[in-house]
Order: C-alpha cells, then sequence, then structure tokens
C-alpha cells in the first residue's frame, strides 16, 4: 500500500491598488460602467507606447522584500505572445529571466505545525479585460457572442510564484491566508478574492512519500475563497491518487473547481501547449534598482502579521487572540492602545475578541462609531483586576460602554454593578452569617470546607450580590475557626 | 542550406488564416530568406550582450496620477461591433 | 517670380514674416501644385483641405502678431502611419482602412503647436515595410523625376510630395532607411534622427527598438528646422531621450575644416552602382579640399547587418501588429468564432510583405529558434554598435552612397523579396546602432535620377551631422527640380 505525499505549488496575482494603471494614466479605481476608464495605451491603439507606473514598481518591490526575497538589481520586461480578445495587444507586458524578486520565504502555520514556503519569484505584469460570455448559461461554452470590457485591462498585477513546498490543503489555505495578510499590511491591495483582487491558481502533483522526482502536475484555476481552494487541492490529491492506484498516469492539464459539484473538472480539450515567444520588450526600459533604493524599500517596511502576532503572544495575548487581534487592523490598534494605557493585554484581547467583536456584528457596526477607546477599555480592566467588577458585570458594562452609555465606571454605578470588595465592609455580614449557621461553622472550624460554598451565597443574598466571592470566601474561611 | 519550417504551426501561433497554397509560398519565401539570415550564425559570439536597447537608459516612470481616459464613445467609436458600452465579439471557443 | 511651392521653408518663413505673402497663400499654392501633380504621383491618400485652411488662418493671425515661430504658416506632409485625431489614418494597410483616431501623436501635437500647416497623410509601404511603396494598399507612389520609377520607401509619399512641392516639408518613418532611401531616389534632404531623440508615441510601430520619425526637406537647413520642432524628451515614450535636445543647427555654417570623415570600405564597393560609386567618391575628394581629414574605415560587421535587421524587426513587427485582430478597431471579417475572426482579418487585412515578415518574426522568435535567430541577431547588433564605437574613436562623421541604386522601375523588385530588402544595405546600419544619419541629394546619374549622399554620426551628435550635411549641399549645388515640379498641368 503506497503511502503518497502530495507537491504543492501556488502562483498567486494580486492587483495592485495604485490609483492609475500600470502603463498609461487611467483609473484603477472604476466603476461598473464598462470601457470608461480606458485610452489609446490599455485599448492597444497603434501608436500608443507603455510606461511604467513608479508607484507599482515601489509596491512589488515592498511585496518581494516582505516575502525576504532578493531585489534583483538589474530587471526587464518581456512581452508574453498570445492572442486572446480581452488582451488588447495580444500580448502582455510581464517578465521572464530576471524577475524584480526572488528566493523569498514565507513562514506559515497551520493546525499540524510551522512550515517555510519557498518563494521562487515575484514579477511585474499588466491585468487583462473582462470579458463576459453571453449565451444560455454565462459559461464559455454555449456562448452566443463575448463581450469586452478593458476597464480592468493594464491594472498592475504582482505574480508571487511559491516552491513546490505545500504539501497539505490546510498548509495551502494557511500559505494563501498569510500572503493575504502580508499584502494588506503593505497596504498595496485589498487582496479580496470575491472580488478578484488576489487569485490562486494551484499546481498540484502527487508522488510516493519519500520519492525525489516530481510527479505529473494538474494546474486549478481561480478558486474563488481559501476555503474554496482548500477544498479543490484535497479533491485533486484524492482524484490523483485513485487514477494512479487505478493503474492510470495522471494527464498534465488545466482543471476548474466547480464549487456546487465539488469536483475538479478538466479545462479545454485542445491543450496544446502554449509557445509565449517571450523577449525583451523594446518599448521599456531595463529596470535598475540599487543599493539606495533596496535600502528605502526595507527602512519602509511595516510591521509584518507574523512580527505582530509575536509581539501581541509578548504582551500577554494567547496565540489564538494574537492571531485574531493581528488580523483586524483596528482591533489591534485599540488593543496596542489599551495596553499601552495600563490595561491588561490577556483580558483585553479576550473581550476584543470575544464581546466587542459579537456586538459589532450583531450591531453591523464599525469599531470606530461605537466610541470605546483605549481610557475606557483601561478602567474596566483595573476594576475588573481589583475586584470592583466580576466577570460577568465586566462584560455587562463592556457592552455598555460600545453602546455610547458612557465611561465604565459611571455605568457600573448607574447600574449598580460594583462589587463590594473591600473585608471593612463585609466583616459585618460574614460575621453575621457565621452566626446564623452555628452547624455550618462547626464543620468548617472541624475542616469540612463543604459549607462554605452555602455559607458564601448566603452573604452573597445580604449584600444583594454586590460582595466580591473571592474575598466574602476568603473571609468566611478565616473568621469560621474564630 | 534549406531551414525546415513548420510554416501552418508559425500561420497559427500569428493568427494568420491562410489557405495551403498561400502557406505553400511563404514557407517557400521564408525558407529563403532565413537562409540569408542564418548568416548571422557564423560571428562568433559568445560572451556578447544581446542589445536590446540603442540607449544606454534606466528607470523611464511615471507618477502614479489619473492623467483621464477616452470618453467612452471615442473609444468604441472605431469597434467593428460593440453592444451597450462593450466591445463585441463572437463567442471564444468552438463547440466542436 | 518664384512659384511659392518652390520656396524652402526659410525662404517661406521669411517670406511670410516680410508681408510678401500670407500663409494662406502659401497652402494654395502647394495644394495647386498637388491638384497638378497627384494624378501622376499619387503621394497622398488623404488631404485635408479644411483643417490645413484653418490651421493657415490661424498662422495669418500669428504672423500679424510677429510670433517668432520658424515652422508658422508652412505646409507639412504627414507620413500616414503617424496618428493624426479626427483625420483617417491607414499605415497604408487595409485593416486599418477608415481608421479616424482619436488622438494626436506627440510629434504631430508638437507640429501643430508650432504653427505647421498639415496639408494631409502620405502614401507608404504597407506598415513602413518596403523600399518602394509598392507595399501600399491604396496605390504605388510614383517618383517625381521620372514616374515609370518608385521614389523609394517605405516613405515615398512625403518623399515624393516634398521633392515636387506639395508640401514645403514632411515627415516619416526610418527602421531601416526608409526616410533615407527615399530621400535619395527623389532628390531630396532625409533626416534618420537618434534613436530616442524624436517620441514614437503615435507612430504606428513597426520595429520598436528601430523606428524613428525623420524629416524631408529641400535644404539641409530645413530639415534641421522641422526636426527641431518635434524632438525632445516625451513622458509619454519611455524610450525617448531624457536629456536636452543639443542645439541641432547651431554649426550648419561652420564648414568641414578639421573634419575627420570615415568612408566606410564595405558599402563603397560591390553591390554599389558605378555611377553612385563615381558620385561618391567625387564628393569624398571635394570634402577632403574643403579641409576635411579623410580616410577609409572598414566596419567588417556590416556584412551582417542586413542578416540581423531581417531577424530583429520582424520579430518585433510580430508583436507589434498582433494588436491588429478586428476586436477594437480597423478592419473585421466575420467568424464563428473569436478565433477565426481574428484569423480571417488579419490574412485579409494585410498584404504580403506584411504577412511575410509577421511569418518570419513569429519563427524567429518561437522556441527552439529563439537563441539561434532573433538571440543571435542581438549579440550581432552588440557587434556591430563596438564596431561603430572604434570607428567614431577616430573620426567624426561616416559617409557612404544613401542607396546602391538610383531609382528603380516600378515591378523591378517584387518578384524577389531578398532583392528589395537589398535596398536597405547602407542605410540598416545606422538603425541597429541607434545612431543618425542624413542624405543629401548630390547630382543625378545618367538617367537623369538623383544620387543621394549619406552621412552617419553617433548618437545625439546632429549638430555635427548637420554641419557636414551643410558642406555637402553647398559642394554639391543641387539645383535640380524634377520635371514635374511644375503647377502647369502636364499633358499626358
Amino acid at each position: 500500500m503506497t503511502h503518497w505525499e502530495a507537491v504543492i505549488g501556488i502562483e498567486t496575482h494580486v492587483e495592485l491598488q495604485t490609483r492609475s494603471k500600470m502603463f498609461c494614466g487611467c483609473a484603477v479605481d472604476f466603476g461598473d460602467d464598462p470601457n470608461t476608464a480606458v485610452c489609446p495605451v490599455c485599448l492597444a491603439l497603434p501608436g500608443a507606447l507603455p510606461v511604467p507606473n513608479e508607484a507599482a514598481i515601489e509596491g512589488i518591490l515592498s511585496i518581494g522584500d516582505a516575502l525576504n526575497c532578493t531585489l534583483t538589481e538589474d530587471s526587464l520586461f518581456y512581452r508574453k505572445n498570445y492572442f486572446y480578445p480581452d488582451l488588447p495587444k495580444n500580448y502582455q507586458i510581464s517578465q521572464y529571466t530576471f524577475p524584480l524578486c526572488v528566493d523569498g520565504s514565507l513562514e506559515i502555520d497551520d493546525d499540524e505545525g510551522s512550515a517555510t514556503i519557498g518563494i521562487t519569484r515575484v514579477h511585474m505584469e499588466e491585468d487583462t479585460g473582462k470579458s463576459t460570455h453571453v449565451g444560455e448559461s454565462g459559461r464559455i461554452h454555449g456562448a452566443e457572442h463575448t463581450l469586452l470590457d478593458f476597464n480592468r485591462a493594464g491594472v498592475p498585477l504582482v505574480e508571487i510564484v511559491s516552491e513546490p513546498d505545500i504539501r497539505t490543503p490546510e498548509q495551502a489555505r494557511a500559505y494563501g491566508a498569510e500572503l493575504q495578510r502580508v499584502v494588506r499590511a503593505l497596504g498595496v491591495s485589498d487582496a479580496r478574492l470575491e472580488e478578484g483582487s488576489m487569485r490562486f491558481d494551484v499546481n498540484t502533483s502527487i508522488r510516493p512519500a519519500g520519492a525525489d522526482d516530481l510527479g505529473t502536475r494538474t494546474e486549478i484555476k481561480n478558486v474563488n475563497s481559501l476555503r474554496s481552494m482548500q477544498r479543490a487541492i484535497a479533491y485533486e490529491i484524492d482524484r490523483q491518487i485513485a487514477v494512479v492506484e487505478a493503474g492510470g498516469t495522471v494527464k498534465q492539464e488545466t482543471r476548474h473547481w466547480d464549487e456546487s459539484a465539488s469536483v475538479t473538472k478538466p479545462g479545454r480539450a485542445k491543450e496544446e501547449s502554449e509557445d509565449y515567444r517571450y523577449f525583451q520588450d523594446p518599448d521599456l526600459l531595463p529596470l535598475h534598482v540599487d543599493a539606495d533604493w533596496r535600502r528605502r524599500v526595507a527602512r519602509r517596511r511595516p510591521e509584518l502579521p507574523a512580527a505582530r502576532r509575536a509581539r501581541f503572544r509578548g504582551l500577554g495575548a494567547d496565540r489564538r487572540t494574537a492571531e485574531l487581534l493581528a488580523d483586524a487592523e483596528d482591533l489591534a490598534a485599540l488593543f496596542e492602545a489599551a495596553v499601552t494605557a495600563g490595561a491588561d493585554a490577556r483580558t483585553v484581547g479576550i473581550w476584543l475578541t470575544g464581546e466587542v467583536v459579537a456586538y459589532l456584528r450583531r450591531e453591523e457596526l464599525e469599531l470606530a462609531s461605537t466610541g470605546l477607546d483605549a481610557a475606557a477599555l483601561a478602567q474596566l480592566s483595573a476594576m475588573t483586576a481589583q475586584g470592583e467588577l466580576s466577570a460577568t458585570a465586566a462584560k455587562e458594562v463592556l457592552g455598555a460602554a460600545l453602546a455610547g452609555e458612557g465611561a465604565p465606571r459611571e455605568i457600573a454605578v448607574s447600574r449598580d454593578l460594583l462589587q463590594v470588595s473591600d473585608e471593612g465592609a463585609i466583616e459585618a455580614e460574614v460575621a453575621a452569617v457565621l452566626e446564623q449557621h452555628p452547624d455550618a461553622r462547626d464543620k468548617i472550624r472541624a475542616g469540612d470546607m463543604k459549607p462554605i460554598g452555602f455559607l458564601v451565597g448566603q452573604v452573597m443574598r445580604a449584600t444583594g450580590g454586590k460582595a466580591d466571592p473571592k474575598v466574602v470566601q476568603e473571609l468566611i474561611r478565616r473568621r469560621a475557626p474564630e | 542550406m534549406p531551414v525546415d519550417i513548420d510554416i501552418a504551426r508559425v500561420a497559427h501561433l500569428a493568427r494568420i488564416a491562410l489557405g495551403d497554397d498561400e502557406l505553400a509560398i511563404y514557407g517557400d519565401q521564408l525558407a529563403h530568406i532565413l537562409e540569408h539570415a542564418e548568416r548571422v550564425q557564423a560571428l562568433p559570439t559568445e560572451g556578447v550582450e544581446p542589445t536590446s536597447h540603442p540607449l544606454p537608459m534606466v528607470n523611464a516612470f511615471r507618477p502614479d496620477v489619473v492623467t483621464g481616459s477616452l470618453e467612452r464613445d471615442e473609444a468604441l467609436a472605431g469597434a467593428p461591433d460593440t453592444e451597450d458600452g462593450y466591445f463585441r465579439v463572437p463567442k471564444i471557443l468552438d463547440e466542436s | 517670380m518664384t512659384d511659392l511651392a518652390d520656396l524652402t521653408i526659410a525662404e517661406a518663413g521669411a517670406g511670410l514674416r516680410a508681408g510678401e505673402f500670407t500663409a494662406v497663400d502659401l497652402l494654395e499654392a502647394v495644394q495647386r501644385r498637388a491638384a497638378v501633380t497627384e494624378a501622376h504621383l499619387h503621394a497622398f491618400l488623404t488631404l485635408d483641405r479644411d483643417g490645413a485652411r484653418l490651421a493657415a488662418e490661424a498662422a495669418d493671425v500669428a504672423i500679424a502678431d510677429r510670433d517668432p515661430r520658424p515652422l508658422l504658416g508652412i505646409p507639412v506632409a504627414l507620413k500616414d502611419n503617424m496618428v493624426t485625431k479626427g483625420i483617417e489614418t491607414t499605415a497604408a494597410s487595409q485593416i486599418l482602412a477608415g481608421w479616424i483616431p482619436p488622438y494626436d501623436g506627440t510629434a504631430v501635437r508638437r507640429l501643430k503647436r508650432a504653427g505647421a500647416v498639415i496639408v494631409g497623410k502620405t502614401n507608404l509601404d504597407e506598415f513602413a515595410m518596403g523600399s518602394s511603396t509598392e507595399n501600399s494598399a491604396y496605390g504605388t507612389t510614383r517618383n517625381p523625376w521620372n514616374t515609370d520609377t518608385v521614389p523609394g520607401g517605405s516613405s515615398g509619399g512625403s518623399a515624393a510630395a516634398v521633392a515636387v512641392g506639395s508640401a514645403l516639408g514632411g515627415f516619416g518613418s526610418d527602421t531601416g532607411g526608409s526616410i533615407r532611401q527615399p530621400a535619395a531616389l527623389t532628390g531630396t534632404v532625409g533626416v534618420r534622427p537618434t534613436y530616442g531623440l524624436v517620441s514614437r508615441y503615435g507612430l504606428i510601430a513597426f520595429a520598436s527598438s528601430l523606428d524613428q520619425i525623420g524629416t524631408f526637406a529641400r535644404s539641409v537647413r530645413d530639415a534641421a528646422t522641422l526636426l527641431e520642432a518635434v524632438a525632445g524628451w516625451d513622458p509619454l515614450d519611455a524610450t525617448s531621450y531624457h536629456g536636452d535636445v543639443p542645439p541641432l543647427a547651431r554649426s550648419i555654417d561652420a564648414g568641414v575644416a578639421g573634419l575627420r570623415v570615415g568612408v566606410v570600405t564595405e558599402l563603397t564597393g560591390e553591390g554599389i552602382d558605378p555611377q553612385i560609386l563615381a558620385a561618391t567618391k567625387a564628393m569624398v575628394d571635394r570634402l577632403s579640399d574643403a579641409g576635411a581629414a579623410v580616410v577609409e574605415i572598414s566596419i567588417p560587421a556590416i556584412e551582417y547587418a542586413l542578416s540581423a535587421y531581417y531577424l530583429i524587426a520582424p520579430a518585433e513587427c510580430s508583436a507589434n501588429l498582433a494588436r491588429f485582430d478586428g476586436v477594437r478597431y480597423g478592419l473585421r471579417v466575420d467568424g464563428a468564432t473569436t478565433e477565426e475572426m481574428m484569423g480571417k482579418t488579419r490574412a485579409e487585412g494585410f498584404g504580403p510583405e506584411v504577412t511575410r515578415r509577421i511569418l518570419l518574426g513569429t519563427y524567429a522568435l518561437s522556441a527552439g529558434y529563439y537563441d539561434a535567430f532573433y538571440g543571435q541577431a542581438q549579440r550581432v547588433r552588440t557587434l556591430l554598435r563596438n564596431e561603430f564605437a572604434t570607428a567614431y574613436a577616430k573620426v567624426d562623421v561616416l559617409v557612404s552612397p544613401t542607396s546602391p541604386t538610383t531609382a528603380f522601375e516600378v515591378g523591378a523588385k517584387t518578384e524577389d523579396p531578398l532583392t528589395m530588402y537589398l535596398s536597405d544595405i547602407c542605410t540598416i546600419p545606422t538603425n541597429l546602432a541607434g545612431d543618425a544619419a542624413i542624405s543629401v541629394p548630390i547630382g543625378l546619374d545618367d538617367g537623369g535620377l538623383p544620387i543621394g549622399f549619406q552621412i552617419m554620426v553617433p548618437a545625439l551628435c546632429e549638430e555635427t551631422m548637420f554641419r557636414a550635411a551643410a558642406e555637402v549641399e553647398r559642394l554639391a549645388g543641387f539645383a535640380a527640380r524634377p520635371p514635374l515640379a511644375t503647377s502647369e498641368v502636364v499633358a499626358p
């Protein structure tokens, strides 16, 4: 019985959210109206010429730097030649040899543990237009004709190619998710799969565990979510294993994930290998990224997600909380500010990722519109630590603070939630309860701790629930033997 | 020394639909021209960098500024076929 | 009184400023010339009467205001591969029949800003591929010196128009000699500037690393004036030269004393018509008498220049012409699928020479052949550039004939593509090097056909080029005009 190992590599495309397109001055942020952000360059009119967007170049260099790549000093643009109606020039300006960034890596974590996934290259290219197939199904098969919108043609596109270091569908998902976080943290793209500003193509193959050679791989194109990617890969691995174990061979082909049927399906029947006839684009000059430029890129690197998660854990948040916080920019900012203001990291982390997130979802609000600030959290945290509020009371105050009822102390007072923890205040009640229940007191004196709960309850009733149960318990323990 | 050219494949890569007669003629002409052009192979060029740029310049960029686009009717004006603001083409795949 | 159509730009400018005539007068003169000669020449594809009239009237207002711009009111002709907003632009191809561009190329914009009067768009070999203008999809242009012969190509229309006086100046493009060779064949001055000196934005691309817009005129000074109006960095062309444009005509009267002149061995021997060789040699002697230091210079890699060019240019053009697919503009031939539509559109829309070059280029780039063909050609190009650099360490200018023959008969070289390609052996090396060159008319052969003398200089040395060219012009004293250069109706 062969044990199989999956070998997975992922090609990711990221649309950069620059103001203007990669090679012309058309806007990138266009609406739904087709062909309203086009010009001679991106429409490929005769005589038009491309000129590279310097912010896009800075964007891709930031991505490469964040992925620990070497930034290539002398890099070139190439033409990738093929005919397709959504590609106005019928070649795509891209990179081939000498891409801008090479030899990087990305650390990922999944339930199995950590892994380092190699990044082979990161290169610059341009996006194509969009085609709408009009016919019965809206899919390419059965279409009567095709409508073309070139608003997206020429949007800057970064291609990130991983080494085939990924071994499981879970790892693939973790890789995709982390890459998404990195790109968002850099502020270069909103990296949304459902909108197409981030796209994955997955190469999957199998081999006997421990073997060195690579098996034949298939390419799964354009999975629309991290979850689909994971499911598609899982399906594909099983499919390939079944093929091989039945005595067949895996066919090298492009496949598409069918979400509703939960299967991958082969692409077009005639899959001739394309000859892209790459040659250096004579309309564009070579790119020279010197040492000064590389230094500037490194200096502007923001705190990346992995570093932020580690820092939050260092502050006291647990692993899961740190992950959740690091992923949400506004929550992370509030968390840091609250901790700086003196709040207990662990407690605040749990509140933010628990109560606050639930509240925001329920009320469909953004954090900024709630008025919850660092000072409030710090106050609430201090009151809890000092025993002025029970855990339950604290949550109620938090909810009220989110709703804008005021500062935590005000809320606690007006809702009469303050716990009494001052021993002196409770002493009298404790003494009274002990008097009223001599049997229980005798048992405790004799070493039987069971009645303590009952006595605590009595004191709580007598104080209208305001006494800090921990303090009550401690007092009973001390006073009972007297 | 005649050069062997798969002219049908070349014409397909270039998306020029030529008939068999035309393909044969062009194939011959190409072979003839290439015999001449092949002479470049006689020059020793190890260690020589290719020129793809006459000028020794690098890094021509434009700032990330929106400078505007064509009006849609200008953009569509020369189009052979349009529909509702889109360029229209026949279906992309052959059913068979 | 001289027909205004026979003035040089310098003379016309002086006359306009002196109030001797108006820009409208000047325009009407060239339009009369065109009306008379076009039936014989077919130099123009489009004449923009209304636009030219408006421009001339505007120029007259500015001239009255003492506006000093040198091209104000001057009628010029543009090769029809230069994109002009609102005026049909076809690149002499069926695939762009009826295409009205929504934008002006940069050179066109600069000419308008200079106050020039654009009279129309001239004929060319389809997509600038050819050396005779016989590859035009809209008919051949004839040479005004002998209408049985070609004006050269690919910028034959502009050359013929300027030679005959249907415009005082012209613009064309030069990728392998397409300005200089027609200039030689039509007895006009033709300039191919340094690569990058003039923006290619708005020039329908043939071979991107070789194309340049350049000028036609009937004097060296005029050619420089036209070039000055369009030269300079363009942010819309990443390959345009970013530095300051050197003063082009500053040394035009300096003479050649002390100028080091190199006669290119490989271009002054076998393969060149004997009368052309004799005329070239005679001019070289006169340059020497005028104070130039003349030596022979060998550039061995020139033997391979044509071969390298016919791999590089088609490769680049195969990608540049891929955009003509019937989707967004131009001709569309219907098909059941988009792929079928594209194939049929391109088969019908492109002429044989263009088809040939696209196929050749596609092949030269294809997998398995790239390194032996395109890759090797680009390396040979480097070798050639190195040899030019070595040569220019010894001389200031290199000289040769512009064309191996004078104007040949229509149909004489169309049998075998290679025969036509050989027309460019003298001019191609400069394009591969990225340098500048000029053709100056120096005489007529026994058949009454013009002979052109070529002066080549290193990149950005146009000042030296115009200086040497002006001296050649003075020494040659070439004043002949073609028989058709008259506004009297010529009997058929």
